[in-house]
């Protein structure tokens, strides 16, 4: 993958798969101590621990296991060529929490992309569930729900073109301002 | 800067404009492919470029849509345009430039994109 956003992408649309009605992405910058570090969680089904020990794994992944596939491989990779780590938490019945970490600077790390796409892709994905991006720089802060957004449209489908159109420009626009000018 | 009273602005005129929309039948669907396989060959933004293209010439009748990973993933991404009283077309290898053209041709004036098609790519 070229972009981080994209692994998010995939990771998060596992959380629909799973039937999830809140996926939370936090991505997290720290330029002092040349961290990003993303998390992905849901309260989706959930995985037994047979399958949890297995997924990060494209090789041990069964036939019956199969639409998990390589997404979470392609993301640890990412994460471990990058001086980071990964680590991948699953309760039956609670959710399942993603988190990749990576040094901020590690010639190998994938830039992070474009986020917005991501963000208006997957609320197409998400159908009814709802999504938060909580987006930090140091101590600069953005925070993206679609609850707050849906409450504003008042019925209206998230998933009108024009509206996606909007938003889009909308997390442009903030991740933008909270970047202040870095490259991330 | 965007502000959520444009949101609402735009909520309002939404709302006023519903009213005058046909049913969903008459819809036509546009789905593209978006698992590992189709997000890792570009699908991404192929799906946002159909977004924006049915969103300037303001189709209001397309509804854009997402699936998962129909089996045939070396010919990512695909993207299928369902019209009304039509069979299903499949677009293989689609890219943003490809997407506005199938917008232009197929879903505005009827007419399928043969080259861009799993059997027009053979020939």
């Amino acid at each position: 993958m070229e972009e981080l956003a994209l692994n998010i992408l995939d990771i998060a649309c596992n959380s629909v798969t799973a039937k999830a009605s809140l996926i939370e992405i936090g991505i997290t910058v720290d330029t002092k101590a040349d961290r990003l570090c993303i998390t992905i969680s849901d309260n989706g089904k959930g995985m037994e621990g047979e399958l949890l020990k297995k997924v990060a794994d494209p090789f041990a992944t069964t036939r019956t296991t199969r639409k998990v596939g390589m997404g979470i491989p392609l993301f640890k990779m990412a994460a471990l060529s990058a001086d980071g780590e990964f680590e991948i938490d699953s309760k039956l019945g609670v959710g399942t929490k993603t988190s990749a970490s990576f040094k901020l600077s590690h010639i190998d790390r994938v830039p992070l992309g474009d986020l917005p796409s991501t963000m208006v892709t997957l609320i197409g994905a998400a159908q009814s569930a709802d999504i938060v991006l909580r987006y930090r720089v140091d101590d600069r802060e953005f925070v993206f729900d679609t609850r707050e957004i849906k409450a504003v449209l008042d019925g209206v489908d998230i998933n009108e073109s024009e509206i996606i159109v909007w938003l889009k420009e909308m997390m442009k626009e903030n991740i933008m301002m909270i970047n202040g000018g870095l490259a991330i | 800067m965007k502000t959520l009273a444009e949101l609402q602005a735009i909520r309002d005129r939404m709302k006023s404009q519903m009213a005058s929309r046909g049913t969903d039948a008459d819809d036509i669907r546009i789905v593209v492919g978006m698992a590992t396989c189709g997000i890792a060959a570009g699908a991404r933004p192929v799906l946002n470029a159909i977004v924006e293209e049915v969103e300037n010439r303001k189709l209001t009748n397309v509804k854009v849509t997402q699936t998962g990973c129909i089996g045939m993933c070396k010919l990512e991404p695909l993207v299928d345009v369902i019209m009304p009283g039509s069979e299903k077309v499949t677009y293989v290898h689609v890219t943003p430039e490809k997407a506005r053209r199938i917008i232009a041709s197929h879903v505005v004036n009827g007419n399928v994109v043969t080259e861009y098609t799993v059997d027009g790519e053979k020939a």
